[in-house]
């Protein structure tokens, strides 16, 4: 872990802002909701960093936004230096080799009218890697990795089961031999024992080209499997982030020691110490003034109603964003805060 | 059915007869299931070939008068009468089938080209959407028949000012079409990793949206086709369509209307395959929609 860290970051967020207009009446003043509320992470290389929250916390954005599937509305996306926030459509080609994308639905990210040959092939034809034999070569190799047969080349994603299309999708992602894979809960819609079969296949892959991920999910104990570290998102910012053993034995915000309660325990006679969260996500048109999550807190006073709490480390390489927890917090005394 | 088949099995070329009638008896099975667009296609088909086969049909030109011959009934000479000019009706009918369905397919692969154009360009670009879409508003409010008689009296009465006239107000109606099928298409996932592997745009619109608009596009074209060739006849038939120095069945039945009481038979028989024609088109159309595309087809069932 101290060689990864040692290295500069792969990818950097800094401050991203995702705003979308939302329409409403015709006098009625223009309204925006906040999807992505100053986000700011770093992935290193050879590293998972998982994203998680309930829907609507904004972490399909984030992700989406370092695709450029969404144009950021502020703040910089740094990969390998460069900035790709503002870039043009075409200045962004080069920069989609190194970042690739791994799509929630199976069954919709495959372009149902073309065979497992040609999905695969498209990104080499988009970016002349590898033509006629070669290209054919590569598409079976790919296949292989992904652990589907040469005799997929020509079937179409009809043909294949959930999983399969899944590795599908994976095996498109790596044709360009990315440098980050970014997966937008590449898991759930798929079954338990499917499940199992993908995080090792990406676990393998991970391991033998170097890469990094960016694993979008809400399942805790999938994240808690394959990623390094977690960053956990409430309402468009980031609430905690931190290496995964120390979140999951000592999480800091309210808010994750409550997602983590959540979390079904294996043994049914062990007792919650932690309640439940009580009432829904506020609507990111309007939230909530300070820190977001105030309506929710169990631990919320006056001032989590009036500003906005700013991260702070716990430990090393622990950051959370609350006012009460930072009261009581021994590292930050002995150190300056640094996020 | 099975003493049929024993006696293929024992046929000397056994492969190739039992493949062909195997192939046939699927043929056959598919039309049964399908009887909307195998009528519509024969019926079609045989109307097609009529025209096309016109000069071999029939020993008149169509333009030939005779005026010694004039309002002739049936006979075996002239097949179904002559005209008051003495022309032979067969043969004119046939001919003007040629015009007629010439109009039909021209305007059906302009409109539906266009539009598709249109379409695919105003859904997936934003930015010049609104503008295409109000220049499409705009087209769509302008009436069919005072367009083309604004066009044959501006310019010479030609088939091709009234394909002109009949594709502008089609148009629009492909155009939408087509647009709101590039709206849905584009939120797939499957086009957003197309973008994020490195598509280009053409190569998105084309490899990636443009097939989804096949099926439907292939059954607005034949209703466009049927509606078209309506359209070319009440032009001819109001006189500002095809010229009258080519037949058409608009004009033949124009033309036709004055002698109704001497000779109903100028104009029951261009009438009847223009009927039977447009009739044949609405049949396979209303087939390849129910075949190609079954959510549509359940709407339209939902609305009638």
């Amino acid at each position: 872990m101290s060689e990864l860290s040692s290295s500069p970051p792969l990818l950097q967020v800094d401050d991203l802002i995702v705003r979308y207009p939302v329409k409403k009446g015709l006098l009625q003043p223009r309204k925006h909701v906040h999807a992505v509320n100053g986000v700011s992470f770093t992935v290193r290389r050879g590293e998972t960093l998982a994203l998680v929250g309930e829907s609507g916390c904004g972490k399909t954005t984030v992700g989406r936004s370092i695709m450029r599937l969404v144009r950021p509305s502020s703040g910089a996306i740094r990969v390998d230096g460069i900035d790709v926030a503002s870039l043009s459509r075409r200045q962004l080609k080069p920069y989609r080799r190194k970042i690739q994308m791994v799509f929630q639905d199976p069954y919709a990210s495959l372009n149902p009218r073309m065979t497992a040959g040609e999905i695969i092939g498209e990104p080499l034809g988009n970016f002349g890697i590898a033509h006629g034999a070669d290209r054919e070569s590569r598409i079976m190799s790919l296949l292989e990795r992904v652990g589907l047969g040469r005799s997929h080349f020509h079937r179409y994603p009809h043909e294949f089961s959930g999983g399969q299309r899944q590795r599908l999708g994976i095996a498109r992602a790596l044709a360009v031999e990315p440098s980050l894979i970014v997966g937008d809960e590449p898991l759930s819609a798929l079954d338990v024992s499917v499940q199992a079969q993908i995080v090792n296949l990406l676990d393998h892959l991970q391991q033998e080209f170097g890469l990094s991920y960016l694993f979008i999910a809400h399942d805790l104990a999938v994240v808690q499997q394959i990623s390094h570290r977690v960053a956990v998102m409430y309402l468009g910012r980031i609430v905690e982030i931190g290496e995964t053993a120390d979140i999951f034995r000592a999480p800091i915000h309210p808010y994750t020691q409550a997602l983590l309660a959540a979390v079904p325990l294996p043994d049914p006679r062990k007792r919650r110490t932690i309640e439940p969260l009580r009432g829904e996500v506020p609507s990111p048109i309007s939230p909530p003034s300070g820190c977001a999550f105030h309506p929710r807190c169990p631990l919320a006073e006056d001032r989590c109603r009036r500003e906005v709490p700013r991260a702070q480390e716990f430990q090393a390489g622990h950051f959370a964003a609350c006012h009460v927890m930072a009261r009581n917090n021994q590292y930050a005394a002995l150190q300056p805060v640094t996020a | 059915m099975s003493s049929t088949r024993i006696m293929i099995s024992s046929d000397p070329v056994p492969a190739q007869a039992s493949a062909a009638a195997s192939r046939g008896r699927k043929i056959a099975r598919w039309m049964l299931r399908n009887p909307r667009i195998a009528f519509g296609a024969a019926l079609f088909g045989i109307i097609l070939l009529l025209t096309l086969l016109a000069p071999l049909l029939s020993p008149y030109d169509p333009l030939q008068m005779n005026p010694m011959n004039r309002l002739k009934p049936p006979s075996s000479e002239h097949l179904l009468g002559t005209d008051a000019l003495g022309r032979d009706v067969f043969t004119r009918t046939l001919y003007g089938g040629r015009a007629s369905l010439m109009v039909g397919f021209s305007v059906a692969i302009a409109a539906t080209f266009i539009g598709l154009c249109i379409g695919l360009v105003s859904g997936y670009f934003r930015a010049v959407d609104n503008v295409l879409m109000l220049v499409m508003s705009g087209l769509m409010s302008i009436p069919g028949i005072l367009l083309a008689i604004a066009m044959t009296t501006l310019s010479k009465a030609s088939v091709t000012t009234v394909i002109l006239a009949i594709v502008v107000p089609e148009v629009p109606r492909t155009a939408r079409l087509v647009r709101s099928i590039v709206l849905t298409i584009r939120e797939q996932p499957y086009v957003d990793a197309a973008i994020v592997t490195g598509s280009s745009v053409p190569r998105i619109l084309f490899r990636h949206i443009l097939p989804n608009t096949a099926a439907p596009l292939t059954v607005q074209a034949t209703f466009i086709c049927a509606s078209a060739i309506i359209v070319e006849a009440y032009l001819s038939f109001l006189g500002a369509g095809t010229p009258p120095e080519v037949p058409s069945w608009g004009n033949l039945i124009a033309e036709a209307r004055n002698f109704i009481r001497l000779a109903f038979w100028i104009l029951l028989y261009p009438g009847l395959l223009l009927g039977l024609t447009v009739l044949s088109v609405n049949l396979l159309g209303d087939g390849l929609r129910d075949l190609l595309d079954p959510r549509l087809a359940r709407q339209m069932k939902a609305r009638s």
